[in-house]
C-alpha cells in the first residue's frame, strides 16, 4: 500500500519543553491506526504540527506525494487533511443544519445540501436535532457532528484527537463503527485514544508516543505485551 | 452530474438568490413578514405626501446613516470583529465626494460618478486596513482599539489642512473648518438637470437605496459567504479547519463594512453640501455602536429599524441640548448590554415571532 503521510526528523520544542523530539512516522493510505501514549507524551502537539498550527524547528511532513511542511492550516485542509479536536470545535450557537453546511457547502459537486445533511444526520444520529443549537447537545452528540463536519471537507485522512473522551461504552461503541464506515469509504484514520478497548475496535496499528518521541509501534496484541510500555503507563495514573 | 451553479440557466438562478432573502442569518420570513415590511415602505413612500419639505429632508439625513450602521451589523454582528472607526471610511468618502465633484462639477450626472467612486475609495481604504489589521493577527479588542485610531489620526489629520497649500485641484480642503460648497447629487434631465436637495426627490433616491442595499445584504448574508462569517464570530479556528481562508473572509466583510460606511459618508456631504474632520471624531465614531447595539447587532432588519428608532429619538433629544443627549445614549447603551444584550428589536422580533407561532396554533 502506499505512503499517504509520512513524517521525518519532526522536532518543536516550547522553551524547555520539546513536544516534538525527532519523530519519524508514516501511514499508508487506507490504514486505521492509533496514537497513544501518556498525557503530555505530545501527542496533540503531534496533531498541531501535522495540521500547521504550529511550525516544526526541524523536519519535513509529506502528504500524498507532496510536502506540505510550509503550507498554512487551511490549505492542508484543502490537501485533504482533517480533524476532529480533542475539545469539540464546532460553531455552538449555530443550528446543527449550519455546522453541517459550513463543513459540506464547498464540497457537494452537484449533489443537494438538503440530501447530504440529511444523510450526515442520519450518519451520527441526531435526526430530528437538525434546528438544534449546536451547543445543547449532549457531549457524545457534539462530538459525532464534529466528526461529521471534518468528513464535510472530503478528507483523505481524518486526525481524531481523543475522539472517545467523555462517551459511555455504547456512544464509545458507536463512534467506533462510524470510524469503521468511515475507512470503508477510503478515508485513512489516524486517532488518539486512551481507551484500551476502542483501540482494539478500531485499530491495526498502534504506536506508542513517549516523551516526543515514538517509543514503539506495532499490532495491538504486541504493544500491550511489550514490557516498556507498561512501564510507561504504570508511571502514570490516568490510563 | 446535476448542474452546478455556473452551468444555471439565468431564471433559476435568479430564483436562487430570491430563495436566500430568507435563511437562518436574518429574522423574518414569510407573508406576514414580507407584508409588514411592503407595507412599511409604502408609509415610508407616503410620507412625503403629508410633510413638508424640510421635514422630508430632515428624514432623508436619517436614511444615510443607515447604510453604515448595516456594514457594521455585517462586521461586527455577524462576523465579530467589532470596529470602533467605521467613521474613518465615512469621512473618506465624504471627503472623496467633495474633492470630486469639485473639481469634476456636476454636469453629465458626474456627481453620480463621484458617488461611486468615493464608495469604491472608501471599500479600498477599508479592504487595506483589513489586510493588515487582520494578516497582521489583530484579534478581539485590538480591532476596537486600530480601528479608532486609524479614524481619530485621520480627523487630526484633516484639522490641520487649514493652509492654502491643503487643495487637491480646486477644493481646499480647509482644515478644522472642512469643506463646503460642493455639488449635490444632481441628475441630469432633458430640460435641465434636477438637483437633489434635501427634499422628497432626495428622500425617494435614499428609500431606494435603503431597500436595494438591505435586500442585498440579506441575500449575501444567508448565502454561502454569510454562513462562513457567522461560523467565523462562533469559532474562526474551528472555520480555518475546514479549510476556510478566515483572515480572507474576515478582510472582505471588513471591506464591505466599510463600503457602506463609505455611502454614508459621501452621501452625507451631498446631503448638507459640507463635511467637516469632527465626522471622525469620537463622538462620532461612538454614535454607530450605540445605534447598531441597541437595535441588535446580529440581524440585519433589527440594526436597520434601530437606527432609525435611535437617530429619531437622539434628534428629539438634542432639542433640548446635545451634550445631554449624548448621556442619554451612553445611558440606553449600558441599559441594552445589560438588560437585553442582543438588542431590543431583537428581542421585540421574537417576542412577536412567539406570539404569532401561539396565535396560528
Ligand atoms: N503551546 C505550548 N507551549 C508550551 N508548552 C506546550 C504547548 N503545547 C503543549 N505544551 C506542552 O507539551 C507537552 C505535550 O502536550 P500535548 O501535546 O498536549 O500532550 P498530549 O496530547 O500527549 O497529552 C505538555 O507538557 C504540554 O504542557
Ligand atoms: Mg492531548
Amino acid at each position: 500500500m502506499s505512503e499517504i503521510l509520512k513524517v521525518e526528523g519532526l522536532r518543536k520544542a516550547f522553551g524547555g519543553v520539546v513536544v516534538a523530539n525527532g519523530i519519524d512516522f508514516s501511514l499508508s493510505a487506507g490504514a486505521m491506526h492509533c496514537l497513544i501514549g501518556p498525557n503530555g507524551a505530545g501527542k496533540s502537539s503531534f496533531f498541531r504540527l501535522l495540521l500547521g498550527e504550529h511550525a516544526p524547528d526541524a523536519g519535513t511532513i509529506t502528504f500524498d506525494g507532496g510536502d506540505i511542511t510550509g503550507l498554512r492550516s487551511f490549505q492542508r485542509i484543502r490537501r485533504g487533511i482533517s480533524v476532529k479536536f480533542q475539545v469539540p470545535g464546532i460553531f455552538k450557537a449555530l443550528s446543527v443544519r449550519q455546522n453541517l453546511e459550513v463543513a459540506f457547502q464547498d464540497h457537494l459537486h452537484g449533489h443537494s445540501l438538503d440530501a447530504t445533511i440529511r444523510e450526515m444526520l442520519e450518519f451520527t444520529d441526531l435526526q430530528g436535532e437538525e434546528m438544534t443549537p449546536a451547543g445543547i447537545l449532549s457531549h457524545g452528540q457534539q462530538q459525532w457532528l464534529e466528526i461529521a463536519m471534518a468528513v464535510g471537507v472530503e478528507p483523505k485522512l481524518l486526525l481524531l484527537d481523543e475522539p472517545t473522551a467523555g462517551m459511555s461504552p455504547d456512544e464509545t461503541h458507536k463512534t467506533g463503527e462510524m470510524l469503521h464506515e468511515l475507512n470503508a469509504r477510503g478515508i485513512t484514520i489516524l486517532a488518539v485514544e486512551h481507551d484500551m478497548a476502542f483501540v482494539e475496535q478500531i485499530a491495526e496499528r498502534v504506536t506508542v508516543l513517549h516523551f516526543g518521541s515514538i517509543f514503539t509501534e506495532g499490532t495491538i496484541a504486541e504493544i500491550i505485551d511489550h514490557p516498556g510500555v507498561q512501564e510507561i503507563y504504570l508511571g502514570t495514573s490516568d490510563v | 452530474m446535476t448542474p452546478t451553479s455556473s452551468t444555471l440557466a439565468p431564471r433559476s438562478r435568479a430564483r436562487v438568490l430570491l430563495a436566500r432573502l430568507e435563511g437562518p442569518q436574518t429574522m423574518g420570513r414569510g407573508p406576514a413578514f414580507w407584508g409588514t415590511a411592503f407595507l412599511a415602505v409604502a408609509a415610508a413612500a407616503a410620507y412625503p405626501l403629508m410633510a413638508d419639505a424640510w421635514t422630508v429632508g430632515n428624514a432623508a439625513y436619517f436614511l444615510i446613516w443607515t447604510f453604515m450602521a448595516m456594514g457594521l451589523g455585517v462586521v461586527w454582528g455577524y462576523a465579530g470583529a467589532l470596529s470602533f472607526g467605521q467613521t474613518a471610511f465615512f469621512g473618506f468618502a465624504g471627503y472623496a465626494y467633495g474633492v470630486l465633484t469639485l473639481n469634476l462639477g456636476a454636469a453629465y450626472g458626474l456627481t453620480f460618478v463621484a458617488l461611486a467612486l468615493s464608495v469604491a475609495f472608501g471599500g479600498l481604504f477599508a479592504l487595506v486596513i483589513g489586510y493588515f489589521m487582520f494578516y497582521g493577527r489583530i484579534q478581539g479588542v485590538f480591532i476596537g482599539i486600530v480601528t479608532l485610531s486609524v479614524t481619530l489620526v485621520l480627523e487630526t489629520f484633516m484639522a490641520q489642512t487649514a493652509g492654502p497649500q491643503w487643495r487637491i485641484g480646486e477644493a481646499r480642503l480647509n482644515g478644522f473648518n472642512g469643506m463646503s460648497g460642493m455639488p449635490p447629487l444632481t441628475l441630469p434631465w432633458f430640460g435641465g438637470d434636477i438637483l437633489l436637495y434635501p427634499g422628497p426627490s432626495l428622500y425617494y433616491l435614499l428609500l431606494g437605496l435603503v431597500v436595494v442595499c438591505y435586500l442585498g445584504l440579506r441575500i449575501m448574508l444567508n448565502s454561502r459567504f454569510g454562513n462562513v462569517l457567522v461560523a467565523i464570530r462562533e469559532n474562526p479556528h474551528r472555520v480555518g479547519m475546514l479549510g476556510y481562508d478566515v483572515r480572507l473572509y474576515q478582510m472582505l466583510a471588513f471591506g464591505i463594512g466599510g463600503a457602506f460606511a463609505a455611502l454614508s459618508g459621501a452621501l452625507y456631504t451631498a446631503w448638507g453640501q459640507y463635511i467637516t474632520p469632527s465626522s471622525m471624531g469620537l463622538t462620532s465614531a461612538a454614535l454607530p455602536i450605540v445605534w447598531v447595539a441597541v437595535g441588535g447587532r446580529r440581524d440585519i432588519t433589527a440594526t436597520l429599524i434601530g437606527t432609525l428608532v435611535v437617530l429619531a429619538g437622539f434628534q428629539s433629544l438634542t432639542i433640548y441640548g446635545s451634550q445631554y443627549a449624548l448621556v442619554v445614549m451612553g445611558t440606553l447603551l449600558l441599559l441594552t448590554v445589560l438588560a437585553a444584550p442582543e438588542g431590543l428589536v431583537v428581542g421585540a422580533m421574537k417576542l412577536l415571532g412567539r406570539v404569532f407561532q401561539r396565535s396560528k396554533r
